[in-house]
């Protein structure tokens, strides 16, 4: 007779997997990946390639002869991490430094939590922000690499809009003269010819990762719409006080990672806080200290330390945030 | 230069002293008297802090035994006879010594004995599967197998035996603390005397079913056959509800029940092997 | 816009395959195994000896208790033994085990096809003809219908709901009797008001079946007024009594409280036609209709199954156990029991059959917790099963009631939607169970 098979119910199960997951915010890396390559050629293929294979040995490895564990690397965490560790470095970057990135964001930032869903702080940030700290001087040389399908790129002016913009505020200049001088333009930022790290060439690649998340239900929009939201608030202020020596918000949003970090970086599941509410706050709090950092700090940009600080509030936003439960205000009776 | 350096290093050992002084201060302010026995039968027990005495941990239990007028109803199962001992000769009560125990999986039903009438597929916890059903072998009393004994036990001294697929008590490491006791929700495991020479007699079964519906489904269930109540000459066999059950007390670990037993329901443990009878022919021969 | 729940849900692919099977009769099996303990409460009292003839409808067993039903024969023929028998979930449970012969009915049972709306019973007489007829809740958990029909002193019940959302994948028997015999429901639903005292009724009814709707909407539009159908926006568990009063009246239950607490009353489809039978029929509740489906079946039936056909009955009926099935489950996919024995026969409150594949059912290997809060989005409580599944296995029960474990429905929207396949209702079924059983122990204020 045949054995029934028993099991508590439900009995189904969704099509949702973590593999499934991280393979849709992979796919919705891809636009950035492709544009960066149509303007970086070959280093961005390399880079993206070194960190994604770096990121999955050092987990196997890590997996297979250190913890002794299941090998787990099937379930494209690792390769993900790569993929936005590469993204965020400078183009011209050697093979190297990914390399280095790698090791540190998988063996100090995951593994040493415990792996995958232990970690407290994104590991590629803290991959990015190592590199950030110890390298400072490839870190941040934006140069753009002769690519071999694209001859007619100017190589010379590498330095992102950013830098320029602190460099030139620090040297007396107003907004409006520096935008003249260099010859900035908001379409220029959304399709992108302005220097920066390989994922962020182009604002509107990277929207159009948001979107593909958004429709697959990977992300809830809560943590982007808020980060974005307090910084043009934010930024908004400073430039309503001084236009002349502040960048205005939009310009704010489309540089610096902004994009990149608020649509990939701070959306990671493991890092950030479970509840409505908290989402909301944590990325408040990003946005907040963004503006702080390139207002008064020494980093022209910022959001990825942003990130990092509010990634060690997360365990207490879900502590103290909880969501609304079912019943609580009873209406009438 | 040299001013730096000793300024740093005056400054630095004043801020020192009168750090440490505030220290001493909210250490002295802020300080719980606590009785110093406490400490010393702390250092007594075993520190497994495992709560088979039915407290929180070793501290838990010695605050309680400090506060107690005799330790008739505190025992360390762990420690045992020696550590209690020590207790009260510390404490200057009177010794209470208690038999030694050892936890006895109740249930004898192996895959080949306990036919598999469905496969589980739940969480691989025995509670959980309890919650949910009678089992996935015929028998509703018996080991459901995922080892909920085994998680909970501080000592290392209980395993799922794979060939069986029941857990297994090694009664050298069990210290009776009672933890896969509670754990059990089946109430299979029962802790018993460890008897003379570790030597003891149990039936190995809960089932309370009817004779048949129990040996349909398992070949080594309690029948309730009252055959071993009837063999036993010391009255320390109770049938209840379909199964025997030996009170430890009365034993006298004479076997007669085992040889019985129709379905080997009852366990002999530590015995010597018996020796087949010898024939009167293969007597003669000798 | 259609009305729904506030919070939390999921949209399970609806699988309705068998939505366009009209009810058919089950063929009467050779032999009845009628359990005396098909209803929440005390099992009910053997009133039959072994060797007394019983007829259809006959009463058999007798309520014993305060929460309890009475059990009606659902053949004709000899009690041959009341034994010990599993049930579906392998325990023991006391049948009554009637050898058929024929199909004899009680004379008093009305079994004409005419449709009885007119009645002169008062409240109580309504509730002691359900109570006779054993009528229990058909939406899953059989709690006895005469008991719901009769709130405690001091409360009073302003609404009656009727549950028609059958919200589960799979299920469509109550499509089916809403398509089927619709005004008998209708009828029903009246008398449960009668019953109450309440002059208002919503039916709510989930847009994936809208031939139910039109029917239901042009009866009552013709002559059903005081009972107001209201389509619901499709989403799982949209049939669970605190989701559908918070999707149509916009009241929330309280945590550990019963709808009478917001002053409704929910009863389901089915259970509205098996109050009409009984009230205007005299027929007592023991047969009801059950859905025989799974996508690994050439064939899906809808039957009118009597109470005690055993799995092997069922399994015969529909042409043998399908080779690439599993699992048989009793009830729908999200919230039925898994059946373990085929000796288990069916009860007064079976809704479906439903017959799964390895690819369907069997549970994916258990990975690590990513955090990706989807649980959370989607429990319709508000509580967040990744902690709860945590603080379970740790044991943590004060953790556990401070973070509400008693306030779930089990509904397994958390555990469907999980990408690690973690077992998350599992532990936390079992950490509820510990909570509310603490709860219950303490002195009442």
């Amino acid at each position: 007779m045949k054995k029934l098979l028993v099991s508590p119910a439900p009995h189904l199960h969704g099509k949702e997997s973590t593999r499934s997951l991280m393979r849709d915010v992979i796919i919705a890396l891809s636009p950035s990946l492709l544009v960066s390559v149509y303007f970086f050629g070959f280093s961005a293929i390399k880079l993206a390639f070194v960190g994604v294979i770096a990121c999955v040995l050092v987990e196997y490895a890590i997996q297979k002869y250190i913890i002794k564990s299941k090998v787990l690397i099937s379930d494209y965490s690792a390769a993900l991490t790569g993929l936005l560790l590469a993204l965020n470095l400078p183009p011209n970057s050697p093979w190297w430094i990914v390399f280095i990135g790698s090791v540190v964001a998988i063996g100090v930032a995951k593994m040493s939590f415990g792996g995958l869903g232990q970690n407290v702080f994104n590991p590629a940030l803290v991959g990015r922000v190592f590199l950030l700290v110890s390298f400072p001087v490839i870190m941040t040389d934006w140069t753009i690499p002769t690519s071999w399908f694209r001859e007619g790129i100017d190589a010379s002016t590498g330095a992102t809009a950013l830098s320029i913009v602190k460099e030139g505020l620090s040297k007396g200049l107003t907004m409006d003269q520096i935008f003249a001088e260099h010859n900035f333009s908001y379409a220029q930022m959304l399709f992108s010819k302005i220097g920066g790290s390989v994922g962020e060439v182009s604002a509107l690649a990277l929207l159009l990762g948001l979107g593909y998340l958004l429709i697959r239900r990977v992300i809830r929009p809560h943590i982007p719409l808020s980060i974005i939201g307090t910084i043009v608030v934010f930024s908004g202020i400073f430039w309503l006080i001084d236009p002349s020596h502040n960048p205005d918000p939009l310009f704010t949003i489309l540089t610096g990672g902004i994009l990149i970090g608020s649509i990939f970086m701070a959306t990671d599941y493991v890092t950030s806080p479970m509840s409505t509410k908290g989402m909301v706050i944590y990325g408040a709090g990003i946005g907040i200290i963004t503006v702080l950092i390139r207002n008064f700090g020494a980093y022209p940009e910022g959001i990825s330390f942003a990130i990092l600080i509010m990634n060690a509030t997360v365990p207490l936003l879900n502590n103290y945030f909880k969501p609304g439960k079912f019943g609580k205000e009873v209406k009438h009776g | 230069m040299t001013n730096t350096i000793i300024f740093t290093v005056v400054s630095l050992t004043i801020l020192g002293f009168v750090l440490a002084w505030i220290l001493y201060l909210v250490a002295q302010k802020f300080k719980v008297n606590e009785d110093p026995r406490i400490d010393n039968v702390e250092a007594i027990l075993p520190g497994a802090n495992c709560g088979g005495c039915g407290y929180a941990g070793c501290r838990a239990f010695a605050e309680a035994c400090v506060k107690a007028d005799d330790l008739e109803s505190l025992y360390c199962p762990v420690g045992g006879n020696d550590v209690m001992k020590n207790v009260a000769g510390s404490l200057g009560l009177k010794v209470v010594e208690k038999v030694p125990q050892v936890a006895v999986v109740r249930c004898n039903g192996n895959c080949d004995a306990r036919e598999k009438v469905n496969h589980y597929d739940g969480f691989g916890s025995c509670a959980v599967m309890a919650g949910l059903y009678a089992g996935d072998t015929g028998c509703s009393y018996g080991c459901l197998g995922q080892g909920d004994c085994v998680a909970v036990c501080n000592f290392d001294a209980i395993h799922m035996d794979p060939r069986t697929g029941l857990p297994e008590v090694d009664q050298d490491k069990c210290t009776a603390c009672g933890a896969c006791v509670k754990a059990c929700p089946k109430f299979i495991i029962e802790l018993r005397n460890k008897g003379p020479k570790n030597r003891r007699i149990f039936v190995s079964c809960v089932n309370k079913d009817k004779g048949g519906v129990a040996r349909k489904a398992c070949d080594v269930a309690c029948i309730g056959c009252y055959k071993c109540q009837k063999a036993c000459a010391y009255d320390a066999i109770t049938i209840t509800d379909n199964l025997a059950y030996i009170d430890y007390n009365k034993c006298k670990l004479c076997r007669k029940c085992v040889t019985e037993c129709p379905t080997h329901a009852i366990w002999e443990v530590n015995f010597p092997v018996r020796v087949p009878k010898k024939t009167e022919s293969a007597t003669i021969e000798q | 816009m259609s009305k729904t729940f506030s919070i939390g849900g999921i949209h399970p692919n609806d699988s309705k395959i068998s939505a366009n099977a009209a009810i058919e009769d089950f063929p009467v099996m050779d032999m009845a195994y009628i359990s005396v303990s098909q209803h929440l409460g005390a099992p009910a009292e053997p009133v039959v000896a072994k060797g007394d003839k019983v007829k259809t409808g006959q009463l058999v067993a007798k309520a014993s208790g305060f929460i309890s039903a009475n059990i009606h024969s659902s053949v004709s023929g000899t009690v041959s033994s009341i034994e010990l028998l599993p049930d579906i979930f392998g325990n023991m449970v006391k049948h009554i085990v009637v050898k058929v012969e024929g199909d004899e009915w009680l004379e008093t049972i009305d079994r004409s096809p005419d449709i009885i709306r007119e009645t002169k019973l008062s409240s109580k007489e309504i509730i002691d003809k359900i109570a006779e007829c054993g009528v229990v809740g058909l939406g899953g958990a059989a709690f006895p219908t005469h008991i719901k029909l009769s709130p405690p002193p001091g409360k009073k019940a302003e609404y009656l709901l009727v549950n028609g959302a059958e919200c589960e994948p799979y299920l469509t028997s109550d499509y089916r009797i809403m398509v089927e015999t619709p005004e008998q429901i209708l009828i029903g639903v009246e008398l449960m008001m009668r019953a109450l005292g309440v002059d208002k009724a919503y039916f709510g009814i989930e847009e994936n079946k809208p031939e139910a709707i039109k029917v239901m909407k042009k009866l009552t539009s013709a002559s059903y007024g005081s009972i107001k159908i209201v389509p619901l926006k499709k989403r799982y568990p949209q049939g669970g009594e605190k989701q559908l009063i918070d999707a149509i009246l916009k009241r929330q239950v309280p945590s550990m409280g019963l709808p009478i607490d917001v002053g409704v009353v929910v009863q389901n489809v089915g259970t509205a036609l098996a109050v009409y039978e009984a009230v205007q029929k005299n027929k007592p509740l023991f047969e009801g209709i059950v859905t025989v489906t799974g996508k690994c079946m050439t064939e899906q039936r809808n039957f009118k199954l009597r109470v005690g056909a055993n799995m092997n009955n069922v399994m015969f009926a529909i042409g043998g156990f399908p080779k690439d099935a599993v699992k048989l489950i009793s009830g729908g996919p999200m919230m039925g029991k898994a059946v373990s024995r085929m000796e288990a026969a069916s009860v007064k409150s079976t809704s479906a059959f439903l017959l799964l594949t390895e690819d369907e059912t069997k549970r994916g290997e258990e990975g690590n917790c990513i955090r990706c809060a989807k649980c959370v989005d989607s429990c319709p409580m508000g509580l967040e099963p990744y902690l709860l599944n945590r603080l379970s296995r740790a044991g943590r029960l004060d953790d556990l009631e401070a973070n509400m474990v008693h306030d779930c429905i089990e509904c397994g929207s958390c555990m469907y939607s999980c990408p690690a396949n973690i077992p998350l209702l599992d532990t936390i079924r079992l950490a509820k169970a510990q909570v509310i059983k603490i709860i219950r122990s303490r002195p009442k204020k």
